[in-house]
């Protein structure tokens, strides 16, 4: 199990380091900072614009490799450069980081918690009406693409809001409400106004998906021999359910948890930037229309991370469940 | 009685061979015996029907502006209403549809044309070969698709949209690749294979005449599912700018401006938001009826 495991770090390693100087090569190959001086007023003298981009490292001048060099030595000693506007990129994407990952890690956990349970009761009572409404709405959730859903829930918050609360329950913009000077608690329940829609668009797509594909396990672990077993050997049928068929139909469900994750960062970078949420999506987007290459490098590492971290945890995941593996 | 029945009736009592039902016609028979197939395939027939004919119907077309309606609610002239600019919602949503719809299925026939070249030369082959292919399957799937788009957004400029479809295609095809291998492997060892080998018959011979065609089945239904994932990748892309870029209207873009003036003109947001979601089930379900039509045991037995 060690040396397993030691070989798909080692392999996770060496992938991180390719994807992240895939990134950084494209992102300083395909934008132009140059072009943000372009329309400034008064136009800076060229020797001025050349004098600053190759402070920031970001000099097309420079030759590619030699600023690929030099933007990989200090990512090694854990500086990722300077953003377009001379900022450090490390304390704005550390400030971001808390954001997203909340989001992420709430989303993530509603929607894989929820999906296994729906899917597996679904499976449970085949065809029966549960089985039918679930499938039927996981067919339209997968159907709509969360830059609709996120809209929908903000209209669907908003006319809620109006019509049914007349106060404000849903809010719809950024994380928490700027000026609120109240005590604790009232800025706790604060946030948890912003939370519930971003929460809600990020983990529908994700209880669909894993719905369906958990409701397919189980039925075809609900016919096999050993719950069967487990059945005529006295335990009682919700036991057998859960001990036996639910665990084992886990398993695939582990594996494919890896696959959905590079999704729920792509969902969450899109309900970042509709929610209005200050984290590492929003700026991802911000910073390639301001052509800022050592941020958008950064970003791209940090996801690549932490795809990779996920699939590390589905694979100790999948040991945990399966002794074969362990084995 | 319809002419190809004659013919088979013919043929029976005629007690000579009697022809084997071709594939084609088994597997269609039961896509449309199904509920799922026959909605599906009827909207989507409709659906593009709706996008290419559709705007023969309207007296606008996509770059038409009403300067007497900004943004008026649908009425006998403007059928969907119209947007701040004066521009018809009808004639702009199904110009949109058009090019998401081209879009989507050029992604979905190069991403699994891909899929089954990288699949199938990594499992006939092996060794080194697959050691390389695989590996660079597994580094695609671990950078996010949408962060690669996104910073090679800047190259798709007006009119570029070709290299934006084969840019989409290339973050659709790792995971089919993988199954696609997998089957290789297994068919490898089956004996018209060996035989052809024996043969003589070179390897990439083999494997687009004997290999591909055995697992046309599993291709053919994630070439479906790849263009409801295909529209949806470029609807989101496009929505942020990084995607089909603005003469171009798609899904995305539209729904992007609608969103915007949503709360007070809803005709901007719904009409496209719809027939995207519409769009996108109609794939869906005739991909899922195509494989339960390929593959009856697989339902079958869920059926148990």
């Amino acid at each position: 199990m060690a040396g397993f495991l030691a070989r798909r770090l080692l392999n996770y390693v060496v992938l991180v380091v390719v994807a992240a100087s895939l990134a950084y090569l494209l992102a300083a190959t395909a934008l132009d900072p140059r072009s943000n001086y372009a329309q400034r007023t008064p136009k800076p003298p060229p020797a001025v614009v050349d004098a600053q981009l190759t402070a920031l490292n970001l000099n097309d001048k420079t030759p590619l490799l030699q600023r690929y060099a030099t933007w990989a030595s200090g990512v090694l000693h854990g500086d990722f450069g300077r953003s377009v506007g001379g900022a450090p990129v490390n304390d704005d994407l550390k400030r971001r980081m808390g954001v997203t990952f909340r989001l992420v890690l709430l989303g993530m956990v509603f929607g894989s918690l929820f999906g296994v349970l729906l899917g597996a009761f679904a499976a449970v009572r085949q065809y029966g009406w549960f089985d039918r409404v679930s499938t039927a709405l996981s067919f339209v959730l997968l159907a709509v693409p969360v830059v609709v859903l996120a809209n929908t829930l903000i209209l669907a918050g908003s006319w809620a809001n109006e019509h049914i609360f007349r106060t404000l329950v849903f809010m719809v913009s950024g994380e928490y409400s700027i000026g609120l000077d109240a005590g604790f608690w009232r800025q706790l329940l604060d946030r948890l106004q912003h939370l519930i829609l971003p929460t809600i668009s990020l983990s529908l797509g994700l209880v669909a998906v894993f719905s369906r594909y958990q409701r397919n396990m189980m039925l075809d672990v609900l016919g096999a021999d050993f719950v069967r077993t487990a059945r005529a050997k006295g335990l009682t049928r919700r036991q057998a359910l859960v001990k036996h068929a639910l665990r084992t139909a886990l398993i695939p469900v582990a594996t494919y948890f890896a696959f959905t994750f590079a999704a729920l960062l792509m969902g969450a970078t899109f309900t970042e930037k509709i929610f209005g949420w200050h984290g590492l999506g929003e700026q991802l987007i911000n910073s390639i229309f301001s052509n800022d290459v050592n941020t958008v490098a950064a970003i791209s590492l940090l996801a690549a991370i932490a795809v990779l971290c996920a699939s590390l945890a589905s694979d100790l995941l999948q040991a945990a469940l399966d002794p074969r593996v362990r084995a | 009685m319809t002419l190809s029945d004659e013919e088979l009736a013919e043929e029976l009592s005629g007690g000579a061979l009697a022809r084997a039902p071709s594939r084609v016609r088994v597997v269609s028979g039961r896509f449309f015996r199904s509920t799922q197939g026959r909605i599906g395939f009827a909207v989507l027939a409709l659906m593009f029907l709706l996008a290419f004919a559709g705007p023969l119907f309207s007296r606008w077309t996509y770059t038409d502006k009403d300067f007497t309606a900004f943004m008026q609610p649908p009425s006998a002239t403007h059928w969907f209403g119209t947007l701040q600019t004066g521009s018809d919602v009808y004639a702009v949503t199904l110009r949109g549809m058009q090019k998401s719809l081209v879009v989507g299925l050029l992604a979905a026939l190069v991403s699994t044309a891909l899929a089954a070249m990288v699949g199938a030369f990594g499992g006939y082959f092996l060794g080194w070969t697959d050691r390389a292919l695989s590996w660079i399957t597994d580094l695609l799937l671990v950078l996010p698709g949408f962060l690669i788009l996104a910073i090679m957004s800047p190259l798709f400029g007006a009119g570029q949209w070709p290299l934006f479809v084969i840019m989409l295609a290339l973050f659709l095809w790792m995971v089919t690749s993988k199954i696609v291998r997998g089957m290789t492997i297994s068919v490898k060892e089956r004996e018209f294979i060996q035989a052809a080998r024996y043969m003589g018959v070179s390897p990439v011979r083999i494997i687009f005449r004997h290999v591909l065609p055995n697992l046309s089945s599993l291709l053919i239904v994630d070439a479906t599912l790849n263009v409801s994932s295909a529209i949806l990748t470029e609807t989101s892309l496009s929505y942020f700018g990084f995607g089909i870029q603005p003469p171009d209207v798609s899904f995305g873009t539209l729904i992007a401006d609608g969103s915007r003036t949503a709360v007070y003109a809803p005709w901007t947001f719904w009409f496209v938001a719809g027939l995207l979601v519409v769009t996108v089930l109609a794939v869906n379900l005739v991909g899922d009826a195509l494989r339960d039509a390929f593959d009856p045991s697989a339902s079958r037995k869920a059926r148990r």
